[in-house]
């Protein structure tokens, strides 16, 4: 026990010696969590639009002025032509641009119903539907000032009463808070205990670990330990920052919050470990822990893009990253309010899968030198 | 320039000897290429849809079949009470859950309204406003079935706008054709940064950096011969990745290779020149593999890659300005899906060869042949 404690000791000095790098593990989650609860949002705000207006008349200009007016759009110029309209849009200077036929005005009073297009900038879809969704709203809002008083309320109408469980106001916090920690805690603990391990191996000195009288299991765990406080400190901070920063509740109980990411990061440990087994320089440690890790957690566990939506083969994948069982336990836990017995089923799948982990580790790790 | 010829030899000698990584250079940035685009996907079409129908009556039933005809919802259970569909998005087997209450059809045809109520899981914001959203506007079609049915032409002389959209660039709407453009930068960006941050300082950790310091190089030929290769990867990558998107997605850049590949040689010699400057100020391999990571993940998140950054507030678009990825992200959307040509990006062309001479005076500078 003494022996396995220096060890530790050993490795705590490493960690805090070098303090840009501790600066970094400390500092990532707190810049992440400021990033998604303040600059990272998927909402239509202040778009810029351009109007091609070929009738010139109250109406257009009511309508444009509505549409301004909308928190969703901004005006950025007005053109004259079709050819114009292309070169703004090739520009990136406008998502969307609203044409008015000529004599908007007076077919509008004749009541031949005159057509107002939307032409939209589809690079991105979503913001397209977004845009044209709100437009619509808005023109429509417009017209019904026009209608007659007695016109106003249409019989045989079902109206939807919306009501917005768990997240009322929407924030994408609720569901990047959850994301951000499996992000982080398998980036450090992975890469961490990766390139410690292999580090050694490429320096030589781990041939003078081996020599020494304490056992290999030992050597990987003292290795381990320092990050897993860590990943706790940052576990820890997230939380704080979120409950505090970015008002994100924590409905569930918050022994049961921590228990599920100790076994997490134990988990990304294991998964650090296995990569130091079947690498031999940190570069390549370094690339297989990064580049392969951080898209796959990033976009396959339900972090940014909703996994329903993915064809069945990826959500099969997904099913073998473990970040995403981390994340769903997570947000029931936290932003949901359930107990154990609601989240055994994710806890288990990420206990079955340290087991398989660590098994295969340590049936890869060398105890000699080649 | 005899130097530079011998010092290039070393480096590529040194890539080509290592076992792992040219695999691992080439390997995984096309898997990735080829899976995740698939992944990225905010369209939504499989929203699971619990039902609680009071009602049963021909309205209802109408109501049901046009919500599950619709494309987008996937009926997932009918549940007789609210708590029991509840526990149903307490397990995550339902999105949403649709209340019809009794006497709904009676209330339409005696009352002229109804209400249904409508309750969204929005853990997921998007997913849950999204979905309440296309339900509310099925409702509405719904609505004016109803009111197409049972009367006819009271308001014709209504005034009634017409509106039209039309999506341009992408008249699918397909994501992939959005993503794919930004995943083949985002790859590049990993790869060329993380290399060239950890290249330096590895042979420092070696120890053969003092072996370079006390030859005649000057600095600039040393940090040419590293930036070189790492330039020559990107294109390499670059244009595999642009395989794969012909391949696999069928996207060629309307606007044509020639600008993006010009733009790339900018784009890298810029990123390449920033990993540089990591490698040169880190002491091990370890802090300069954080640092770049750190930088690279806020790039990453803050470049409009996945959420866009004209939803970002004022000061945070402000500060994309400072990040190289933004433009390159930018660009190569606009000349695949738009067609720009380069005159249409000379601002993006300008900041990242500002960029590039920043990052690359650092490097310069920051690296010094005595300790």
């Amino acid at each position: 026990m003494k022996q396995f404690l220096s060890f530790v000791r050993k490795e705590f000095f490493h960690i805090f010696r070098d303090t840009r790098t501790m600066l970094i593990l400390l500092g990532m989650p707190i810049a992440l969590i400021i990033l998604f609860g303040f600059a990272i949002t998927t909402e239509v705000k202040e778009v810029p639009i351009a109007v091609l207006d070929y009738s010139k008349d109250e109406a257009t200009q009511k309508i444009t002025d509505q549409l301004i007016a909308s928190e969703y759009f901004k005006y950025h110029s007005s053109v004259n032509t079709y050819e114009e309209a292309q070169t703004l849009f090739k520009r990136n200077k406008v998502r969307m641009v609203v044409v008015f036929p000529p004599q908007f005005a007076g077919d509008l009073l004749k009541g031949s119903n005159p057509q107002i297009q939307l032409l939209a900038d589809a690079t991105d879809p979503n913001e397209a539907t977004s845009l044209v969704n709100y437009a619509n709203i808005i023109i429509r809002t417009y017209q019904q000032e026009l209608m007659p008083a007695q016109n106003q309320t249409q019989p045989g109408q079902v109206q939807a009463d919306v009501k917005l469980l768990y997240n009322p106001q929407m924030k994408g916090s609720y569901n990047f808070v959850p994301g951000v920690m499996g992000l982080i805690l398998i980036l450090i603990c992975a890469m961490m205990t990766s390139v410690g391990i292999v580090k050694e191996k490429e320096m030589g000195t781990m041939e003078v670990l081996l020599v020494s009288p304490l056992k290999p299991i030992y050597i990987i765990l003292a290795k381990a330990v320092p990050y897993l406080l860590l990943s706790m400190a940052n576990v820890v901070s997230i939380l704080l920052l979120s409950y505090f920063l970015l008002d994100v509740p924590i409905n569930g109980s918050i022994i049961l919050l921590l228990s599920i990411s100790v076994i997490y990061a134990l988990l990304s440990l294991s998964l650090g470990l296995l990569i130091s087994t079947i690498t031999e320089t940190q570069q390549a440690a370094m690339l297989v822990s990064g580049v392969a890790l951080m898209l796959p957690v990033m976009l396959l566990s339900g972090m940014i893009f909703p996994i329903e939506n993915m064809p069945l083969i990826l959500q099969g994948i997904a099913n073998i990253v473990p970040a995403k069982w981390y994340i769903l336990a997570i947000r029931d836990v936290m932003i949901k309010g359930l107990g154990w017995i609601d989240v055994w089923q994710e806890v288990s799948v990420l206990l079955l899968m340290i087991v398989v982990l660590v098994g295969l580790s340590v049936k890869r790790f060398k105890i000699r030198l080649e | 320039m005899k130097t530079l010829r011998f010092l290039l030899e070393k480096e590529f000698k040194q890539i080509r000897r290592d076992k792992f990584l040219p695999r691992m250079i080439l390997f995984l940035p096309i898997m990735q290429l080829i899976v995740l685009p698939f992944a990225a996907n905010f369209e939504m079409n499989n929203i699971n849809l619990t039902l609680i129908d009071n009602d049963h009556s021909v309205y209802s039933t109408r109501l049901t079949e046009k919500i599950t005809s619709s494309g987008y919802f996937t009926l997932t259970g009918v549940h007789a009470r609210y708590d029991e569909a509840l526990k149903q998005i307490e397990n995550n087997s339902a999105d949403l859950v649709l209340e019809i209450p009794a006497n709904f059809e009676r209330r339409i045809t005696k009352e002229g309204t109804s209400h249904v109520l409508i309750a969204a899981n929005t853990v997921n914001g998007t997913k849950g406003g999204l979905g309440s959203s296309y339900l509310s506007n099925i409702i509405q079609s719904f609505n004016s079935e109803i009111t197409a049915g049972r009367i006819t032409v009271q308001s014709a002389s209504v005034p009634h706008i017409d509106v039209q959209s039309t999506n341009l660039f992408n008249p699918h709407m397909s994501y992939k054709n959005y993503m794919v453009p930004g995943i083949m930068v985002f790859l590049l960006t990993i790869v060329g940064g993380s290399l060239s941050a950890l290249n330096i300082v590895s042979e420092k950790e070696k120890g053969t950096i003092e072996q370079i310091n006390v030859t005649p190089v000057p600095k600039y030929i040393f940090l040419l011969s590293k930036l070189i290769p790492f330039w020559v990867i990107g294109f390499v990558l670059l244009t595999l990745g642009a395989i794969v998107a012909w391949a696999v997605y069928g996207l060629t850049p309307l606007g044509g290779f020639g600008v993006i590949y010009l733009f790339a040689a900018v784009y890298m010699i810029a990123f390449t020149g920033f990993g540089l400057t990591i490698s040169s100020v880190s002491e091990s391999q370890h802090q300069a593999m954080f640092t770049a990571f750190f930088f690279i993940i806020i790039f990453n998140l803050m470049g409009g890659l996945f959420t866009p950054i004209s939803s970002m507030p004022e000061w945070a678009q402000k500060l994309t300005w400072l990040n190289p990825l933004s433009y390159f992200v930018e660009v190569i959307r606009m000349v695949y899906l738009k067609g720009s040509q380069f005159a249409d990006l000379t601002k993006q062309f300008g900041a990242v060869c500002l960029f590039a001479v920043v990052f690359n005076a650092m490097a310069i500078i920051s690296y010094r042949k005595s300790s």
